[in-house]
């Protein structure tokens, strides 16, 4: 299932223009508040009439300003989950899931209001009225009301943004069951927050000033010297994925990567598990020959794939670890000082408090 | 005929003029009370000045347009009469009238209770798959039945104690056309007649005083189940 859509719109001074693709997984688009990113959902979930534009879902057409093409949002079966849950008030938990299942089409394929509130956990919460729920809680439901709607697509608003830390930890994990579980639901998940779509994002399409300035697979553009500036420079680095062998008695866990083994505190997936790190390029350092004596024992040895100078005193430097590519950011002066150019070989170094617990997935 | 069944006449006739304008404006005042909160079209701001307008009329003059364009000898009038359908010095004409003068403070009263409802939800309701008057049935009218009750009741009162509009319209008549309102206004015109008109004075406060009561009470009921305690 692939949703396609190019839109043209402009607003308060502001102007979006841009195309993309989503196809199966989580597609996120990446931008800061006032990206134009929410316009792009509400386009396409068609709460929005934009100046110009087509949406495309597999072979169906939903808008096409030019052929005159405009499928209201209740035929367009985009589920879509909204930063404010918007819970009806005045039905309780499984009232405002029996809503979302009230015009799932017959016959259509989706699951059941079991399996959602299994897979959601909100067993305990049927009888609630949305006023007695917690922020985490109302997006549970949001999300499960928006599931049994049985929809072709999720689109998701930012939809942890108005969560505190703890509760977006209580969300993260559904998110992934609903990604690698048997629904395998397609989502256009729009959020300004690395660590969330680091975590969740299959695709990543950066958007700035209303236009699209990168995309392609999560990992490629995380790697990309290029993308520093648009995720920020304290936010970028390299996603990579990591197998987990062993948890040690001190709390450390060994994992392994393409390149060799890391050593990582706070480390929760059980052993054999894959999961996601985030290096963030400014916790790694680099040295032309292998250090001895330093605190940390994550160092790998990489090759230096391009330097990418930044408008500032930095530069985002592009390495390659075995099959992964990871991101350093150094100053320009040390770019000079070790002589960094494409090709040649040293060694990265990782700090240890590089993975937090927040950046780990699957 | 004595004056008490004059009195129970025109209490069972202003009730049933009024149960019956009070039904037939809830669905009009809602819908024009939805197109002034949500919608946008050419216009608008006529269709408000014409809900208004009775408010700000003397209601004789009201009556007086009501005959005008009602009147047997009116063209509207004269097809109404093709099919059976009298509303000059007629009851039903009462309803008519009532229903006029009580529309500007139902749509009032409904209006705000939409506007005050968030179209967030309504949106969130359209990509759940409902179409438009499901969202507005399952969605906004639950959410708005405070509004709606308060409307109701305040449609319902004006049409119980309408006057102006009434006996210029539908005159007078007893056991046809005489509302309480009008019965008082006609003991109080005999010498002696005060008496009967108090009794009828308490009628229709208690009813009007009744009205509201009751709706505040169906109100407050919606109000705790929608915060949900």
């Amino acid at each position: 299932m692939t949703l396609s859509l190019s839109l043209s719109h402009r607003f308060d001074g502001f102007a979006l223009d841009l195309a993309l693709e989503a196809g199966p997984g989580i597609t996120a688009l990446f931008g800061r508040s006032g990206a134009g990113k929410s316009t792009v959902i509400n386009a396409v979930g068609g709460l929005l009439h934009p100046d110009r534009g087509r949406v495309v879902i597999e072979d169906e057409v939903l808008l096409d300003t030019e052929g005159g093409i405009y499928v209201p949002p209740h035929k367009r079966r985009l589920g879509t989950v909204f930063q404010d849950a918007r819970l009806f008030p005045h039905l309780s938990v499984a009232q405002n899931l029996m809503f979302g299942a009230r015009y799932a089409p017959r016959g259509s394929s989706g699951p059941s209001q079991r399996d959602v509130v299994a897979l959601l956990g909100l067993e305990t919460l049927l009888d609630r009225a949305p006023a007695t729920l917690s922020g985490g809680q109302k997006q549970r439901v949001a999300l499960g009301r928006a599931l049994l709607s049985h929809p072709r697509m999720l689109l998701m608003d930012e939809p942890l943004a108005s969560l505190d830390g703890p509760r977006k930890q209580e969300i993260l994990p559904f998110l992934e069951r609903l990604r690698d579980g048997p629904l395998g639901l397609p989502i256009l998940y729009v959020s300004h927050a690395v660590d969330e779509i680091a975590r969740l994002a299959d695709t990543l399409v950066l958007i700035q000033n209303g236009k699209v300035q990168a995309q392609g697979p999560l990992f490629d553009v995380m790697a990309d010297p290029a993308a520093v500036p648009l995720l920020g420079v304290r936010e970028a680095g390299a996603v990579i994925e990591a197998d987990v062998l062993e948890h040690g008695n001190d709390g450390i866990t060994t994992l392994r990567i393409s390149a060799g083994e890391l050593e990582l505190p706070g480390v929760h997936a059980d052993a054999g598990a894959r999961v996601r790190l985030r290096v963030l390029a400014q916790d790694v350092i680099l040295s032309l020959t292998r250090p001895e004596g330093l605190s940390s024992v994550n160092v790998l040895p990489v090759t230096v794939e391009a330097v990418h100078p930044g408008d500032g005193p930095g530069a985002a430097i592009a390495l390659r670890a075995g099959r992964d590519r990871l991101l350093s950011r150094v100053t320009a002066r040390a770019v000079a000082e070790l002589g960094l150019t494409p090709g040649m070989t040293c060694y990265a170094i990782l700090k240890a408090t590089t993975v937090a617990p927040g950046s780990i997935g699957r | 005929m004595t004056a008490d069944a004059a009195a129970w006449d025109a209490l069972r006739l202003s009730l049933w003029v009024a149960v019956w304008a009070t039904l037939l404006a809830i669905p009009l005042a809602l819908w024009v009370a939805w197109l002034l909160a949500r919608r946008d079209f050419w216009g608008k701001a006529l269709l408000n000045a014409a809900v208004h307008l009775p408010l700000v009329l003397p209601p004789v003059v009201t009556g007086y347009l009501l005959l005008m364009a009602f009147g047997r000898n009116a063209p509207l009038g004269r097809a109404l009469d093709a099919i059976g359908l009298q509303l000059a010095f007629h009851w039903s004409g009462a309803v008519l009238a009532a229903i006029i003068m009580g529309f500007p403070l139902m749509v009032r009263a409904m209006r705000l209770a939409i506007e005050a409802v968030d179209p967030k939800l309504e949106d969130a309701a359209a990509t759940l798959g409902a179409p438009r008057v499901a969202v507005f049935a399952r969605v906004t009218l639950p959410l708005i039945l405070p509004g709606v009750l308060a409307g109701t009741v305040m449609g319902f009162a004006k049409a119980m104690g309408e006057f102006g509009a009434t006996i210029t319209f539908v005159a007078n008549i007893p056991g046809q056309t005489q509302t309480l309102p009008s019965a008082i206004w006609a003991a109080l015109q005999i010498p002696g007649g005060e008496g009967q008109a108090v009794s009828m004075v308490l009628m229709s406060s208690a009813i009007a005083v009744s009205a509201v009561l009751l709706s505040e009470l169906l109100a407050r009921r919606v109000a705790k189940r929608i915060a949900g305690t």
